[in-house]
């Protein structure tokens, strides 16, 4: 089977980086007959040195699959996966050198907080002073230094998590793979564990694959973040790429507040792409998936990057009637009713009476055409 | 809204003549026990009649050659059933839980745990007879026999509770190991081993206590001067109950009674 490559991959790597994990078309299915499912459909994906990377998805995506294929509790179908431009897609686990923060955190319970921490340099045969050493300094980095002689049974939620952290931070492995290691956490502990996730990855310079299905955290965390739908990558890209640039609706739908809505498009130029909106106004839109053709079209806008103008403002993009209006704090919602009866959220500090005719108008550069 | 605080099942313990009952059976099981640990420490010939406390049956039974032989054959005979018992057990447990999942599992189960099934007089006989031919062919005497009769029966005794054990403990943990670079046996030495060591003991005590108490299997395999504790009290009851043989099945009961014990503190300890 030649290598098909698996839709696009933006958010090139860059920055004169070296590639650290390299999926290439990689594929795994589970079962066989009619009852197989395919976790991962030729998937490929670069991650850098030093790289925080978040796979994002809906449950049952494959962002599990993928983890575990990289730490080597799983073999691929087809495809390589390379660990600094080594092929290791068919070594054992205990031979790569990657480490995982398990979900259910899996911290060994017939050994104390301490020992659980020193087990990976152990088994790599390093010295007894080094493994004390290194403990040390792991349990003082996850702020676990009264606690070493705990047994992990007797530890809460967060500490249990900081241990399984420092665990696999201890044999300092090229590539740290996280499986939904927050999601266990209350709120207000997430919250300082995030802060606290991205402090030890810019002081152990370790590249960290972070798996979560919460599109803020992955927002917050990331330095690049991969969304995936059934088996696939759809779209790589900065935080900032994905929100303001989705390539196409799953992505745009996943993440956040936006506006789809059906349009014509004209034809593309160096500027973008001239679409044709509901009812009539035309506008400039941005294009970022390839094979994109004259017809009709998604597009699509954050409520953010549009405003309220007077209905008869020649800026106005599209017109409507006012619907509800929901307030939340640092501004509205206001919910605007087009001609076709297409429902448009624009966020606004005033709100216009109900009912009252009004005219949107986009920030340029902001409209998105979406792959469907 | 008052009732929502009560417990919705039927409280059995509420129902009339619950206690009486259930006062009744644990007095049918234990009395026949007090009623000989009593007449173990009566100082008179009779198990019938209470004259004094004293000692001397026990000081008999341990003076006495034929009890203290069927003590060490039972002990010698338990023991190596216990050990390769409970190794064969782990083995099995290990093969049918950390696995993949492979076609039959459920029957290799049944298969293992059908000896707790056929009725023990049916693999005595057959014992018998497969342990006759092999006789005949081989010519080979001796304790071994009863002791491998012993090693097969304790199997899935063993194999019970090594086996929930497993099923207890994730894989996770050990796949955990593997990622921290556990080669698979230390991953066995590290981490399955130590966590499924209540499991082993608990089988091995089980073990031990059903070979020490079987009779139905080790009458008909045991040759002579391979007489069991359990087969010498029998033989000596035929002659009529003796205090010596109260005192002897007292101690049996105690030891029974302790290793169960410690099986179930085993058990309920890192739950
Ligand atoms: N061992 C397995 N056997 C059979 N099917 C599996 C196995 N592991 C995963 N799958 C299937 O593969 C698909 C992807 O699963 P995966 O666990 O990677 O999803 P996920 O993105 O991690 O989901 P979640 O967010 O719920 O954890 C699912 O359809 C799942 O049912
Ligand atoms: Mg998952």
């Amino acid at each position: 089977m030649p290598p098909e490559r698996n839709r696009t991959e933006t958010g090139q790597p860059g920055q004169g980086k070296a590639v650290m994990v390299r999926a290439d078309g990689v594929t795994k299915t589970f079962g066989r007959g009619a009852s197989m499912v395919t976790a991962l459909d030729r998937v490929s994906l670069s991650i850098n040195e030093n790289e925080f990377l978040t796979l994002l998805g809906p449950s049952g995506c494959g962002k599990t699959t993928l983890l575990r294929l990289i730490a080597g509790f799983e073999l691929p179908d087809a495809g390589q996966i390379l660990l600094d431009g080594q092929e290791i897609g068919h070594l054992p686990p205990y031979q790569r050198p990657v480490n995982t923060v398990f979900q259910s955190y899996a911290l060994f319970p017939h050994m104390s907080v301490a020992r659980n921490i020193g087990f990976g340099l152990e088994m790599q045969g390093r010295p007894a002073s080094e493994v004390a050493q290194t403990t040390a300094r792991m349990l003082a980095l996850v702020r676990m230094e009264d606690m070493a002689d705990r047994r992990t049974d007797q530890l809460s939620g967060g500490q249990q998590q900081r241990v399984a952290l420092a665990r696999a931070l201890a044999p300092h492995p090229k590539v740290l793979l996280l499986d939904e290691p927050l999601s266990a956490l209350d709120l207000k502990l997430r919250k300082n564990m995030q802060i606290e996730l991205k402090r030890l990855q810019n002081e152990t310079g370790i590249t960290f694959i972070f798996v979560t299905h919460d599109q803020e955290e992955a927002l917050t965390m990331s330095d690049r973040i991969a969304v995936m739908s059934a088996g696939r990558i759809l779209q790589v890209g900065t935080p900032k790429e994905i929100y303001h640039r989705p390539s196409s609706r799953f992505v745009a739908d996943f993440i956040g507040d936006i506006n789809i809505f059906a349009a014509t498009l004209e034809k593309t130029g160096p500027d973008g792409a001239t679409v044709t909106l509901p009812g009539g106004g035309k506008a400039v839109a941005q294009v970022h998936a390839a094979g994109v053709v004259p017809g009709p079209v998604s597009v699509a806008i954050r409520p953010e990057d549009m405003h309220l103008t007077a209905a008869e403002d020649k800026s106005a993009a599209i017109r409507g009637r006012i619907g509800n209006v929901v307030y939340f704090g640092s501004g509205n919602n206001v919910h605007v009713t087009l001609a076709d009866g297409t429902e448009v959220i624009v966020r606004s500090n005033e709100a216009g009476a109900v009912d009252s005719p009004v005219g949107i108008a986009f920030s340029p550069g902001k409209l998105q055409v979406l792959e469907d | 809204m008052a009732d929502a605080r009560r417990p919705r099942t039927m409280d059995l313990r509420k129902q009339p003549g619950f206690n009486q009952i259930a006062w009744l059976c644990l007095i049918f099981l234990y009395a026949p026990i007090v009623v000989l640990i009593v007449f173990s420490f009566n100082d008179n010939r009779s198990v019938v009649r209470w004259t004094e406390f004293s000692l001397r049956w026990y000081a008999a039974a341990l003076d006495n050659q034929g009890i203290r032989n069927a003590t060490i054959v039972s002990f010698k005979v338990a023991s190596v059933a216990t050990v390769f018992g409970t190794i064969l057990a782990t083995m099995a447990a290990l093969a049918t839980t950390r696995t993949a999942p492979f076609r039959g599992q459920t029957l290799s189960y049944a298969i293992i745990n059908q000896p707790l099934m056929v009725p023990e007089i049916v693999t005595a006989v057959s014992t018998l007879a497969l342990f006759a031919i092999i006789k005949q062919l081989t010519g080979l005497t001796g304790i071994g026999y009863l002791m491998l009769a012993h090693t097969v029966f304790c199997i899935p005794f063993a194999y019970m509770p090594i086996r929930a054990r497993l099923e207890d403990m994730s894989l996770t943990l050990e796949q955990a190991a593997a990622d921290l670079y556990a080669t698979p046996f230390q991953v066995f030495r590290r981490v399955t081993l130590p966590m499924m060591s209540p499991g082993i003991v608990a089988g091995a005590m089980l073990a031990f206590v059903v070979s020490l108490d079987d009779v139905i299997i080790t009458l008909m395999v045991a040759g002579p001067g391979e007489t069991t504790l359990p087969i010498y009290i029998l033989g000596q009851i035929r002659r009529g109950i003796t205090p010596e043989i109260n005192a002897v099945s007292t101690l049996l009961l105690g030891l029974s009674v302790i290793l169960v014990t410690a099986f179930f503190l085993i058990g309920q300890r890192r739950r």
